[in-house]
This record gives C-alpha cells, sequence and structure tokens, in this order.
C-alpha cells in the first residue's frame, strides 16, 4: 500500500514498526500537496519547513518510546480558525492577513502532545459563515470528486485535503454543520462531537454556543482515535465538560443487534433529493439486516431550526466579531479621520459580504426593541427543539438521516441567495441548537459521481453510539473511495 | 416582502455593527436583512408562552478558577501583530484634542 492510500491509524502502526518513517510520510504528503493544491486549493498556508521540523522530531521521540499513541507521526491539516502558534491564522478573512497567534488551541496542542505533525491551514468560508468555501478571502476551494463542485462547508479546505490525499486527517469546526456537510460533499468521515467535548480554546469563536471541534478522517477507526486526543477537560473553556467516556476506540466494534434507529419522516420530505434519500435508506435497510431495530418516527419543529439557528448565530457572531477592531491585531484600513472612522473603515474594508450580513442582522436582533421578540424568541424555540430530540432519545439510540438535501452544488451557484443557501443546512443545524453529536459518512455515489453523505445522531455524550453504528455500517458498506484524478 | 427596512433602521444597524456601507451595500442590506426577517418571522407560528429561554443545553453553574497569571510575559509578541506600536504600546487614532 503506499503511504498516501493509508489510513492516520494505518501511518501511525507503519511508523511504530517502523515501516515508514515520519519524514518519508511527511514528505509524501509535502509532494502531493504541491502536486494538487493548484487544482484544489485545500490549504491557505503550508508550513512546509516546520513539518519537515517536527517529522524530525517526532520521529525521535518515537525511536525513544515517548510517543507511543495511535496517532504518531501522522501528518495533520487543522482548519484556518484555529490559533497555532508562529504560524499564520486568517480565518479566511482579510481582517486577519497578517495574525500570528501567540498561542496554540487546545484542540491542536493536543495533537501535538499526541505527536501529530502540523501541515498547514486549510481554507474554510470566512469566519465559518458558509457552506460552500466559497466565502474565503483567498479563493475557492475544489471539490476533488469533481473540480466543478464545491467541497461544502464551512470547513472545506479539510474535507478536500482528506479526500485529496493532501494530509492523513483534519481538523474542522462545525456551528450548523461545518464538519458533516463537507465530509458528506468529499466522501470522508466527519464527527461534530457533543458541545464541551473538546476544547474550544483558541477556536476564533463564530457562535459560541453552537461552535464545535471535530475531526475529518478516512474512516471511522481514525474518527474514533483522533476524538481520544482531542476531547479534554480545559479549565480554559468554562464550557469544557470533565467526562470518563473518553474511550472512543472500545466503540469499534461490529455490532448493531438491538441498536434502535429512528428515522425522521420530517427529514425525507419535499426538497431532499431522490438519489440521496434512497441512498440513505438502503444505509438504514443494510443496518436492519444486521439487528438494528429500524422505525420511522415524526420528529417535528424541522423547519423551525434554520431561522432560529440563524437569529441565535448571528447575535453570537456581532458580539463575537467586535474584537476585530484594527487595534490589536490583523488588518488596520489606511486613511481614517479619528477612532470611530477608523473601526467603521476597518471592519467595511477588512470583512467580506456574507460576514457582514451576519453581523448586522446580529446586531439588528439583539438591539433595543428587538432582542425580545427575535434573539428571546429563538432561545425559546431552541428549548422546544431540545425537548423533540430528548423526546426521540427516549426511544431511539440513534437518528438516522441525510446531511445535506443534495450533493455537492456546483461552484457559484449558492451565494447569490442566501436563504436557499441557508436551507441546505436543514438536517444539521438543529444538532448544534441542542447540542448533540451528529457524524457523517459516506453511503453511496450519485449519477454525477458525487459522493452522498449518511447522518447518525446521538444523545448528547453518545459518540460511542455512533462510532459502533458508523463501524457496521462501513464493515457492510465496504471500502470507498474517489477515482483517482478524474 | 413583510418586513421593510428603513434606511434610518440600516443607519442604525451601521452604527451598532461598526459597518460603513456604500450606498449600493445599503440597499442590499435592506433587501437581505428584510427577506431574512421574514423568514425569521415563521418563529411567531410557534407558541413558546411559558417555555424558558435556553441560552445553554446543559444545566451550567458558573466555573470560577483564581486570577493568577500562568503565562509568561508575551508583550513583544503580542504587540508583533498590532497594525500600530509605540513604546510597547498600542497606537490609536487620536480621541481627544
Amino acid at each position: 500500500m503506499s503511504i498516501l492510500d493509508m489510513t492516520a491509524c494505518q501511518l501511525a502502526a507503519a511508523i511504530k514498526n517502523k515501516e515508514v518513517t515520519v519524514l518519508e510520510a511527511t514528505k509524501a504528503v509535502l509532494a502531493q500537496i504541491h502536486e494538487k493544491e493548484e487544482r484544489y486549493h485545500c490549504y491557505v498556508t503550508v508550513d512546509e519547513e516546520g513539518a519537515l521540523a517536527q517529522a524530525e522530531e517526532i520521529q525521535k521521540k518515537i525511536d525513544a518510546g515517548i510517543l507511543t499513541g495511535a496517532l504518531a507521526g501522522v501528518p495533520v491539516a487543522i482548519k484556518d480558525n484555529m490559533c497555532t502558534e508562529g504560524l499564520l491564522t486568517t480565518c479566511s478573512s482579510k481582517i486577519l492577513n497578517n495574525f500570528v497567534p501567540t498561542f496554540t488551541s487546545e484542540a491542536v496542542l493536543n495533537l501535538q502532545k499526541a505527536g501529530a505533525v502540523i501541515l498547514g491551514k486549510t481554507n474554510m468560508d470566512e469566519f465559518a459563515m458558509g457552506s460552500t468555501t466559497e466565502t474565503s478571502a483567498y479563493g475557492v476551494t475544489r471539490n476533488p470528486w469533481n473540480t466543478e463542485h464545491v467541497p461544502g462547508g464551512s470547513s472545506g479546505g479539510s474535507a478536500a485535503a482528506v479526500a485529496a490525499k493532501e494530509c492523513f486527517y483534519a481538523l474542522g469546526s462545525d456551528t450548523g454543520g461545518s464538519i458533516r456537510q463537507p465530509a458528506s460533499f468529499c466522501g470522508v468521515v466527519g464527527l461534530k462531537p457533543t458541545y464541551g467535548r473538546v476544547s474550544r480554546y483558541g477556536l476564533i469563536a463564530y457562535g459560541s454556543s453552537l461552535d464545535q471541534i471535530g475531526p475529518l478522517c478516512k474512516d471511522v477507526a481514525d474518527c474514533a482515535a483522533i476524538m481520544e486526543v482531542i476531547s479534554t477537560h480545559d479549565k480554559k473553556d468554562s464550557t469544557s465538560v470533565l467526562r470518563q467516556d473518553t474511550d472512543f476506540t472500545s466503540a469499534l466494534v461490529e455490532d448493531v443487534k438491538g441498536m434502535r434507529i429512528g428515522i425522521p419522516r420530517d427529514y425525507f420530505g419535499e426538497g431532499l433529493d431522490s438519489e440521496v434519500r434512497d441512498a440513505v435508506l438502503k444505509a438504514a435497510e443494510a443496518l436492519r439486516e444486521k439487528g438494528a431495530v429500524v422505525e420511522e418516527f415524526d420528529l417535528s419543529l424541522v423547519e423551525y431550526a434554520i431561522p432560529t439557528y440563524y437569529t441565535i448565530a448571528a447575535a453570537e457572531a456581532s458580539s463575537n466579531l467586535e474584537r476585530f477592531d484594527g487595534i490589536k491585531y490583523g488588518f488596520r484600513a489606511e486613511d481614517y479621520e479619528g477612532l470611530h472612522d477608523m473601526y467603521k473603515k476597518t471592519r467595511s474594508q477588512g470583512f467580506g459580504p456574507e460576514v457582514k450580513r451576519r453581523i448586522m442582522l446580529g446586531s439588528f436582533v439583539l438591539s433595543s426593541g428587538y432582542y425580545d421578540a427575535y434573539y428571546l424568541k429563538a432561545l425559546r424555540v431552541k428549548a422546544l427543539i431540545k425537548k423533540a430530540f430528548d423526546e426521540a432519545f427516549a426511544k431511539y439510540d440513534v437518528i438516522l438521516g441525510p446531511v445535506a438535501p443534495t450533493t455537492a452544488p456546483e461552484l457559484g451557484k449558492s451565494l447569490s441567495d442566501p436563504i436557499k443557501m441557508y436551507l441546505g443546512d436543514i438536517y444539521t443545524i438543529s444538532v448544534n441548537l441542542a447540542g448533540l453529536p451528529g457524524l457523517s459518512m459516506p453511503c453511496g455515489v450519485d449519477s454525477k459521481g458525487l459522493p452522498i453523505g449518511l447522518q447518525l445522531i446521538g444523545d448528547c455524550f453518545n459518540e460511542k453510539k455512533l462510532i459502533q453504528t458508523a463501524y457496521t455500517y462501513e464493515k457492510i458498506r465496504g471500502a470507498f473511495g474517489r477515482k483517482e484524478d478524474r | 416582502m413583510a418586513n421593510i427596512i428603513s434606511d434610518e433602521t440600516i443607519e442604525y444597524v451601521g452604527i451598532l455593527a461598526k459597518l460603513e456601507l456604500s450606498g449600493e451595500e445599503k440597499e442590499q442590506a435592506k433587501k437581505d436583512m428584510g427577506s431574512m426577517l421574514d423568514y425569521i418571522d415563521k418563529l411567531g407560528e410557534l407558541d413558546t408562552e411559558g417555555v424558558e429561554p435556553m441560552s445553554h443545553v446543559f444545566p451550567v453553574k458558573n466555573v470560577f478558577r483564581e486570577d493568577v497569571v500562568t503565562n509568561e510575559d508575551m508583550r513583544n509578541e503580542i504587540l508583533k501583530n498590532a497594525p500600530g506600536e509605540k513604546n510597547g504600546m498600542f497606537t490609536v487614532p487620536r480621541t481627544f484634542e
């Protein structure tokens, strides 16, 4: 097997067995980046020199028996909204075009402690606001399955980099589907963990009550191994939750006998592409044949999730993005008259249209006179949505459905109609509102040759049930990958 | 469109958001915000009487820690990111004469 075809766990095992060195693996993936980047543009920054230096250091620690973990020596890509000390971190925004953090985000630090080689920072929708990676200030990323199509977003660079073998795995962040949807569009595995599982320290905030970091990777075993490394309690994030049940690889069990799987009828209505529907239902049927108890049910409130989400996310974004003022870091406008004019010009020139749209909406729904009618109303509906999931999880271990209504759209077709673009998030968004874990994995290819994603949703802190179900389905499905270099 | 956003509202939002919009951007913003609010108005269909607003999905308590410095002095590194720096401080435009 060539190095690039290995999963993260396979590569770490090969390194441990001295079949491959960390430097060989790093050089192989850097060569792949050199060859493919012009075509796909997955990265904003590639840290070639740093990666080679890390590879040497990590190899020494592996040889000395200091690094023994399941991911030691494996090169990884990091979404460009996670701070990395000494390495440019832009959030794919002009306003952070020269920001070099003085510290590293906790999730990335955990990977480094486990012996990861940081390759660079992946492209994304500006400040994670978007579903296509087209709102990046640094150019679009193309879907490796078909370069005329988007990779999804906002973690589109991370998903595309995994699919294009420009890394062995990647970290992304998910506020309304930003890990699961690009994973689906690029035919890779992605997990949005339960809110609080992974520290958000050093993740540049968008919607703080919804944001969560998670893995994008080649298979379910990698997903479990990465989760074991990044799920830690962190005193620097007051929403980080202390848990003992982080032995995710123990759930890599091929067995769904008696697993109660609910299929929400509301996820299979109008707007869902028939090829996506068929592939997802076929996966459900395959799990039923393996002994899972599969039944349909009514989740309710699904159509209210998107307006609830955009109210809350925009409100939090307007507050979080106040920090970009042209003083402490990043871009500052050149010509201005006085402090307030500098703020306004800096922000107006530094932010792109989608970010401005959400900041304005957020400022409006939080403003005096509208706060109760919009923001508080959304928080009340959020409580109802959470209750609907609580009722569902009293009956089911796992909720199964599609990730997105369609496969990856063509480049340039999404941004002109924001509401239509937001509707593409309908199956992913309520998971963030309710703080639940959600896993996305490929379950087929449509007639255009684009991957179709299956979503598994669990109750809070039930990632292991998702991993077990996903692992079992993966065994039924068999190997999945793109035809090379079409 | 049910929600008509006036020039005054968009001006006011611009002040709150610290954004300066061109004439064309303003017209687009009025349209976009109007249609988003129309969409959000859908939430009005739901009776939420007596439902507590949920800001956090878990019952959380405040998390306290001692206010002690754990990192070293990084003033120089931090200031390297500043668009303007003088004598170890951030420079800002003059705010009063």
